[in-house]
């Protein structure tokens, strides 16, 4: 048995370290690292409860929109109030639009350079896909770059700015959009739809959500131009359907909020392969394998103080689970628990693996542009966007919202005026956790286990392509 | 002194940060961040979020720096640096090394020709450092408005600058773009730095100026409640006459401002901004706001929003309590047009 040491593992939101043990020739243990403690949680205690809205965003740089949405939601539950119908509409397209370019950013920055990696040169495919995709000289990201920033212009109009702005409210959003925003909003969605159509999808986005099962996928993509199409067949070439399957179980805390429910519902994918209701209250966070000390096993009462020298922990993040289960979050899961026909037959059949999660990120990223178009049609321009914020009783809060990579959960607690406690689950908290008490590992541990690293050890890049298909976010994950 | 082959060498580490300063960053180009990058001879080194090097190759490009056998042009830091606990700074260690991150920017930076603080967390500890500051987290050159930080007040780069501090939460693409630029074209001096070490094309402006409520600041017209119209100043807390840069003579995002978002400017590129409470609040002493523009006396500034409260057009009284326009500009009164 060998251990091996993969750190710094990069082109991930933040840093990770991965440690594994190799037996044979495959991974007979791994170990996941979150390197980086900032402590938010303690920065938000004692603080007047609208604080988070400035300072949880800042939590990270790539879902600030996230953070904010569930700060806010923490808020509003304290005040119960509802959001103006249009700071809704608001937020969404805005929440949307990071969503959407945190997916993007994923694809081509972070994930398929590693198929342009020497490592693969012998491969027929391998010129081509160089050519298209290696990080910072390939063509894609000459396309890919400028369609983000083109669709983060959403939050010049809606937000101010992004990352990090005070425009998502407990009582809706700050700025009231007029009809030339509106026409600029269309304009942006106009803009990204093409570009998904010409650039990823080489298809209608129409034509790509009515594929409904693998054989209609598998047609769908021969003779297909389109880097979707491209990367299906590096899949196939690469057998990524075997490679890094999930542990089973996956959640969603249910995304974009309407007044008549949310467009990707809430529920739990469970152990008999059907959905069903979420049972919140049973979301624990264990701390055996972090530096951190014994609390409450319940957000809602729970604090985070570290303990840097505890002896049996590896990682500054704790080990949430629902139901004692470690979860898998993500589009795959949001997908899966909103019923979406492909990835249902997909996740049916092979449950999560690196092929799966990257389908669904890009069909998730097909209805999230339609939705869009809708959100901005329905804005009715002379009704308020925020509602007025009222007293915060004392009492325990929460704001559960999906981010790009799965579900976020905020935890308040509020006395006399201040935070008393702020927890903080992030999906890669979930995805990355560390082993529980039971010695039972997070998702990414137990997607590694079994992947043949042959001689390679930790240049092996079956292992790159496992941990960046959960899309981490490690600023988020210990927070 | 330049590179044989003429490139510029930036290597772009990140401590204990949100990662923003890159997400921001990557807006910049108009066919993308990389290809502006070559149109400007800057080979990227390494940088976490984009480069194909990953564990064993990303630790060789870096002991490569240190060794020396790679010249360093431009060494820039995202996110504080995270000093705890005991100095050990193992809040933030650098993956599969070993080492913080503390560490190696103390290393790594007497390499560099100038070394750059991306944004106010690597400038000046930021918002790690609010609160109980639970890391000991610090800029490279500052903690806080105090000079220090990581590298000490007397730290000076190979050309003998001190740290560059772009500061902003996250700061303006442009802001990192043209800093990068400038040092690239070896066209900023010490001089051209103002007393926290930020670029003075950015600091020597006020977030205020250019701001879209100009209007309603002149009249003192003031929103009461968020998504108002009014100026955000005397109730909803904004600092934008106190804060430095030229936040609203660009476009964020296509178009977009703190302010014209409709919130206030919480001054992030203040040193010690994250130490404020209530952000979205004016403080106020008998009435009157505490941070008042630093460069005019109190009393003018208190007889002159008087004056202008009382002299204040309808128009733009009731449209400052408003979240969209209710009464538009209008003809003189008491004319009827043809």
């Amino acid at each position: 048995m060998t251990r091996i040491t993969i750190g710094p593992f990069n082109r991930v939101e933040g840093d990770l370290e991965v440690r594994l043990d190799v037996e044979g020739g495959r991974v007979a243990r791994a170990e996941v690292t979150a390197p980086l403690y900032r402590g938010f949680e303690q920065i938000l205690e004692g603080r007047p409860p609208l604080d988070a809205l400035a300072l949880a965003p800042r939590i990270c740089g790539i879902c600030s929109v996230s953070q904010s949405v569930a700060a806010a939601a923490a808020l509003r539950h304290a005040m119960a109030i509802d959001a103006a119908p249009n700071g809704l509409l608001a937020t969404n397209i805005a929440h949307a639009a990071e969503n959407a370019a945190d997916h993007l950013t994923h694809f081509y920055i972070f994930f398929m350079p590693d198929f342009a990696r020497e490592a693969y040169a012998a491969h027929p495919w391998h010129e081509a896909t160089r050519e298209r995709f290696a990080a910072t000289r390939g063509s894609a990201a000459r396309d890919a770059l400028p369609a983000r920033a083109r669709l983060l212009e959403t939050m010049g109009i809606i937000a101010g700015k992004w990352p990090h702005s005070l425009a998502f409210q407990p009582g809706g959003t700050t700025r009231a959009i007029d009809l030339g925003e509106r026409v600029r909003l269309f304009s942006i969605a106009a803009a990204f739809r093409s570009f998904l159509e010409r650039i990823v999808f080489a298809d209608t986005l129409d034509n790509v959500l009515a594929i409904s099962t693998a054989e209609e996928l598998d047609r769908w993509r021969d003779g297909r131009g389109g880097d979707f199409a491209h990367f299906l067949r590096l899949a196939d070439a690469l057998s990524l359907s075997e490679l890094g399957k999930g542990p089973g179980l996956l959640m969603s805390y249910g995304a974009y909020h309407g007044a008549d429910g949310e467009l990707f519902p809430r529920g739990l994918f469970g152990p008999r392969a059907m959905i069903e209701p979420l049972p919140l209250a049973r979301i624990t966070e264990d701390v055996s394998h972090a530096w951190m000390r014994d609390s409450s096993a319940d957000p809602a009462h729970s604090t985070t103080v570290p303990d840097p020298d505890k002896a049996s922990a590896y990682s500054w993040c704790k080990a949430p689970r629902l139901s004692g289960q470690p979860i898998e979050v993500g589009a795959i899961a949001r997908q899966t628990v909103a019923g979406q026909p492909l990835i249902n037959d997909l996740v049916g059949a092979g449950g999560t693996n690196v092929r799966t999660r990257v389908i669904a990120r890009l069909v998730e990223l097909a209805r999230v542009a339609l939705a869009m178009e809708q959100w901005t049609r329905a804005l009715k321009l002379s009704e308020p966007f925020c509602n007025p914020s009222q007293a915060m009783p004392d009492g325990a809060y929460v704001g559960l919202v999906e981010a790009a990579r799965g579900s976020l959960g905020h935890w308040m607690a509020v006395r006399d005026g201040k935070i008393e406690r702020y927890q903080i689950i992030a999906p890669t908290t979930w995805n990355f956790s560390p082993r529980d008490s039971f010695d039972i590992g997070g998702p990414l541990e137990q997607a590694l286990v079994g992947t043949d690293v042959g001689d390679a050890g930790p240049r092996a890049v079956a292992i790159q392509h496992i941990v960046r298909s959960f899309d981490p976010c490690m600023v988020c994950t210990a927070h | 002194m330049s590179r044989s082959d003429g490139m510029t060498n930036v290597l772009w580490l990140q401590g204990a940060s949100c990662g923003g300063c890159t997400m921001s960053i990557l807006e910049s180009g108009a066919s993308g961040w990389f290809d502006e990058l070559r149109q400007f001879g800057i080979n990227l080194l390494w940088h976490p979020s984009v480069s194909e090097e990953t564990g064993e190759e990303a630790v060789e490009v870096l002991q490569s720096v240190l060794d020396g056998e790679v010249p360093l042009d431009l060494l820039l830091l995202e996110g504080s640096v995270a000093r705890g606990p005991n100095d050990s700074g193992r809040f933030n260690m650098l993956a599969g090394t070993g080492r913080s991150v503390y560490r190696w920017m103390l290393d790594l930076a007497p390499r560099a020709d100038y070394v750059v603080a991306v944004g106010s967390c690597a400038a000046y500890g930021g918002v790690p450092a609010a609160g109980i500051n639970p890391t000991d987290a610090v800029g490279l050159q500052f903690e806080g408005a105090e000079s220090g930080g990581a590298l000490g007040a007397g730290f000076r780069s190979r050309l003998g600058l001190p740290v560059i501090n772009v500061a902003g939460c996250a700061p303006h693409p442009g802001w990192m773009m043209e800093t990068i630029l400038a040092l690239t074209a070896k066209d900023l001096s010490a001089t051209d730095l103002d007393g926290y070490g930020r670029p003075k094309f950015i600091a020597n402006h006020l977030a205020h100026h250019g701001c879209s409520r100009n209007e309603f600041y002149e009249f003192k017209a003031s929103a009461e409640t968020m998504s108002e119209r009014g100026c955000l100043m005397e109730h909803l807390g904004c600092k934008a006459t106190q804060a430095v840069g030229d936040c609203n003579q660009r476009s964020w995002n296509g178009g977009g401002s703190c302010t014209k978002g409709g919130y206030a400017c919480i001054a992030c590129t203040s040193p010690g901004f994250e130490g404020a409470q209530n952000f979205l609040e004016t403080a106020k002493l008998a009435g009157i706001p505490v941070g008042l523009p630093t460069d005019m006396p109190k009393a003018w500034f208190v007889a002159l929003a008087a004056l202008s409260k009382s002299a204040t057009p309808r128009r733009v009284r009731l449209n400052a309590t408003a979240d969209h326009v209710v009464v538009p500009p209008g003809r003189p009164t008491g004319k009827r047009t043809p």
